[in-house]
C-alpha cells in the first residue's frame, strides 16, 4: 500500500478545502432562503472529511460519481467553484448551463460523473465508469459514492454482484449518515453493520471512521489500490454526520439538538484545526488568514453567480440530443 | 441475393459494426454462450470473445447502468433484453440515465446506447410477457426508439442505432426471428426517423409499425380483390416520427387507419391522430380509426388472446368503416 504521509502541507490543504466547503454550503442555505437557489438543495456540512480523505488517495484521472448531495465533491476535484454556485443559481455560466440545478453538477474536464437524483441510481454508472477504464485498459479507480439509504435499492445490490463478478476497479463508499431522509439506519433493516452487505459479494469491505480525514484516507487509499492493481471492488461504510436537514425543507423532528451537538465536537474542521494548532503546521493568525481568503473567495461564488445571466429561452432545446438537426414536436 | 433470417440481420449488423469499432461491446443474458435466448447473437462470442461478448446474470438494471456508464466513459454499448417486458426493472437508468445525462451534463456528456430486443406478445405468454411498450419510450425525449418490420429493414437500422450517439431503443419480436428476406450482402444503412412507404395504394392510408403490420398486408390483400386499394406506411421509428410521410399519404387518400399492438390510452395512434387533424384537418373525409389491442392486460387462454389482439378482420372492419363501404 502506497501510504502518503499526512504532512503540515496536507493538514493546512485540507484545513482550507473543508472550511471553504462548508462556508460555499452555508452560503448556498442563505441564497436558497433568499429565493435566489431554489428547488432542492442538500448539504454535506459535517461530511468533509470523507470527501478530504479520499482525495489524497486519487490519482489524476481517478473518477468520482455520487447523488444528489454533490455541490463541494466537484470543488474538490478541480471544477471553478463559481461555476457550480453559477448551478445551483440556474445561471447559464453554471456547470451544466443552469440546466442541471443543485443535483446535476458535471464536470467530464475534472472527471466528476454527477451529480444523481435517484438514491442509488449512481452505484450502477460508477461500476460502468470503471468498467469501461478496465475495458480500455486505463490505469483509472472510480469511487462511487452513496448514502446509508441508497443501500436498500437493488441497483446497489446488482452492481456489487456484476463489480465483483467481473473485478471493476471501482470502490463503493457508502457515506452513512445515519439517516435516510428521516429515516435512521435502524429502522431501515434488520442489522445495522452496513458494511456487512459486502460480505455476502464476497468483496473487501469494512467500516471507517468518517469524522477525521486521516481515517477516511487510509481506508480509501488501501481500497484504491487494490481496484487499481487489479483486486476489484471494495465496499467502505464510513460513518459520518450531517449537520444540516436532509434538504432545506426537514424539521428534523428525527432526531435531538443534543445528537447533532455530540457529533460537532468531533467536527472534521475542528479535529484538523486542533492537530495544526498542536503541532504548529501554523499559528492561530495564519489560520485567521486562510478564514479571511476563504471568506472573499465565497464571496466570489455569489458575485459570479449573481452576475451571470439565465440561459436563454432559445438553449431549451440544446443538449438533449448529439443529433443536431433533431425533430422536436413543437405543435 | 441470398436470403437470410431476422435474427440473422440482427447477427449480422452487430457483427459488421463491432469489426469497425473495438469499442463497441454486447452484453445481456444469455447472448455469449447459449448464442442468445433467441439466437440473434448466434456466434459472436466465438468471433469477439468473452471481452465484447458478455453473459449477465439476471440483473437488467445493473447490466443495464452499468453499460450507460460504460458510455459515460468512451464505449458504445448494446444491451439486450431477453424481451422489453424484462426492461421494466431497468427503466430508471434508461429513462433517468441513459435519456437525461447529456441534458443534465449541459452537453457534457453523450449516450451511445442500444437497448434491444422483442416487444409486444409472442404467442399465449400470459400478462407479463406480452407488452408493447414502444409508446412507453417514446414518450421520452432523450430517446429515439426504432422498430423494424422485417430482416432487410432490421439490418439496416440497427447499423444506423449503433453509429447513433444518441441512446437508441430497438425493438424486435419474437415472432420475427424466423422471418426470411433477401439481405444483400454489401453495406447499407437505413436511417433513424424515416417512415418507408410499404405499398403504394389510393384509397386508404394504413399506418402501422413492428410484426403487426403483417395483419396490414393480410387486410390489404384481401380488400384488394374488394377494390380497395391501401397505402401502407411503416413507421420504421416511432422516436422521432416521420409525420410528413403520414400526411402526404392522408393528403391523397383522405382516409386513416392506425393498427399498432399497444394499449390504446396515449399509444403511437393516438399522437398520429392528433398530428393528422393538425395538420390535415381539411382533408379527412373520414373519422380517424385507430386498431390496437384491448384496454386489458393480454390474458392467456386462446379466446382471450384472440379478442385481444388486433387482426385482419378487424383492420378490415375499420378500412371499410372509413371508406363508407359495406
Amino acid at each position: 500500500m502506497s501510504v502518503k504521509k499526512i504532512t503540515g502541507e496536507v493538514y493546512l490543504k485540507w484545513y482550507e478545502d473543508m472550511l471553504f466547503w462548508r462556508k460555499f454550503e452555508d452560503k448556498a442555505a442563505a441564497l436558497y432562503i433568499q429565493q435566489k437557489i431554489r428547488g432542492f438543495l442538500h448539504l454535506y456540512n459535517g461530511q468533509e472529511a470523507i470527501l478530504a480523505g479520499s482525495l489524497l488517495a486519487m490519482n489524476p484521472g481517478d473518477k468520482m460519481i455520487t447523488a444528489y448531495r454533490n455541490h463541494v465533491q466537484p470543488i474538490g476535484m478541480g471544477v471553478d467553484p463559481r461555476r457550480v454556485m453559477a448551478e445551483l443559481m440556474g445561471k447559464d455560466t453554471g456547470t451544466s448551463h443552469g440546466k442541471g440545478g443543485s443535483m446535476h453538477i458535471f464536470s467530464k474536464e475534472h472527471h466528476f460523473y454527477g451529480g444523481h437524483g435517484i438514491v442509488g441510481g449512481q452505484i450502477p454508472l460508477g461500476a460502468g465508469l470503471a468498467f469501461a477504464d478496465k475495458y480500455l485498459e486505463n490505469p483509472n479507480v472510480t469511487l462511487t459514492y452513496m448514502g446509508d439509504g441508497a443501500v436498500r435499492q437493488g441497483a446497489f445490490h446488482e452492481t456489487l454482484n456484476l463489480a465483483a463478478m467481473w473485478q471493476l476497479p471501482v470502490v463503493f463508499i457508502i457515506e452513512n449518515n445515519g439517516y435516510a431522509m428521516g429515516t435512521s439506519v435502524e429502522r431501515s433493516a434488520n442489522h445495522g453493520d452496513i458494511w456487512k452487505l459486502g460480505l455476502g459479494y464476497n468483496i473487501p469491505c469494512g467500516p471507517v471512521e468518517g469524522m477525521n480525514p486521516v481515517n477516511v484516507y487510509k481506508g480509501v487509499q488501501e481500497a484504491v489500490d487494490r481496484a487499481r492493481s487489479g483486486g476489484g471492488p471494495s465496499l467502505l461504510e464510513i460513518k459520518t454526520y450531517r449537520y444540516k436537514g436532509h434538504s432545506m425543507s426537514d424539521a428534523q423532528h428525527y432526531r435531538t439538538k443534543d445528537e447533532v451537538a455530540e457529533y460537532q465536537k468531533i467536527d472534521p474542521i475542528t479535529q484538523v484545526k486542533d492537530v495544526i494548532l498542536k503541532k504548529k503546521y501554523a499559528s492561530s493568525a495564519e489560520l485567521e488568514e486562510i478564514d479571511a481568503r476563504v471568506k472573499v473567495k465565497v464571496n466570489e461564488c455569489v458575485e459570479f453567480g449573481e452576475e451571470s445571466p439565465f440561459p436563454d429561452a432559445s438553449s431549451l432545446y440544446k443538449h438533449i440530443y448529439d443529433q443536431e438537426n433533431y425533430p422536436f414536436i413543437k405543435e | 441475393m441470398r436470403t437470410i433470417q431476422f435474427r440473422e440481420a440482427i447477427a449480422e449488423a452487430m457483427s459488421e459494426e463491432m469489426r469497425l469499432d473495438p469499442n463497441i461491446f454486447l452484453c445481456g443474458e444469455e447472448v455469449a454462450e447459449y448464442n442468445g435466448a433467441y439466437k440473434a447473437s448466434k456466434g459472436m462470442l466465438d468471433e469477439f470473445g468473452p471481452k465484447r461478448v458478455l453473459d449477465t446474470p439476471i440483473s437488467e438494471l445493473g447490466f443495464s447502468g452499468i453499460s450507460i456508464g460504460a458510455a459515460m466513459n468512451g464505449l458504445r454499448p448494446i444491451v439486450e433484453f431477453m424481451t422489453f417486458n424484462f426492461s421494466l426493472v431497468a427503466i430508471d437508468q434508461i429513462i433517468n440515465n441513459a435519456a437525461k445525462m447529456k441534458q443534465m451534463s449541459g452537453g457534457q456528456f453523450n449516450i451511445p446506447i442500444v437497448f434491444r430486443g422483442p416487444t409486444a406478445s409472442a404467442g399465449q405468454l400470459g400478462a407479463t410477457h406480452s407488452q408493447a411498450f414502444e409508446s412507453w419510450f417514446a414518450n421520452t425525449p432523450g430517446l429515439k426508439v426504432v422498430i423494424p418490420s422485417n430482416p432487410y429493414d432490421a439490418k439496416g437500422l440497427l447499423k444506423s442505432a449503433i453509429r447513433d450517439n444518441d441512446p437508441v431503443i430497438f425493438m424486435e419480436s419474437e415472432q420475427m426471428y424466423g422471418d426470411k428476406m433477401e439481405v444483400p450482402e454489401e453495406e447499407y444503412l437505413i436511417p433513424i426517423g424515416k417512415a418507408d412507404v410499404k405499398r403504394v395504394g389510393t384509397d386508404v392510408t394504413i399506418v402501422s409499425f413492428g410484426k403487426i403490420i403483417k395483419v396490414a398486408y393480410e387486410a390489404a390483400d384481401i380488400l384488394a380483390e374488394e377494390g380497395i386499394s391501401c397505402e401502407i406506411i411503416d413507421l420504421r421509428t416511432v422516436r422521432p416520427i416521420d409525420y410528413d410521410t403520414v400526411i402526404e399519404s392522408v393528403k391523397k387518400t383522405n382516409r386513416l387507419v392506425m393498427l399498432e399492438e399497444a394499449w390504446p390510452l396515449g399509444n403511437i395512434s393516438t399522437e398520429i391522430t392528433y398530428m393528422v387533424q393538425k395538420r390535415a384537418f381539411d382533408y379527412l373525409d373520414a373519422p380517424i380509426i385507430r386498431v390496437c389491442s384491448a384496454d386489458t392486460p393480454m390474458a392467456y387462454a386462446p379466446t382471450l388472446v384472440e379478442e385481444y389482439l388486433p387482426n385482419a378482420q378487424r383492420l378490415i372492419e375499420a378500412i371499410k368503416s372509413v371508406s363508407y363501404a359495406k
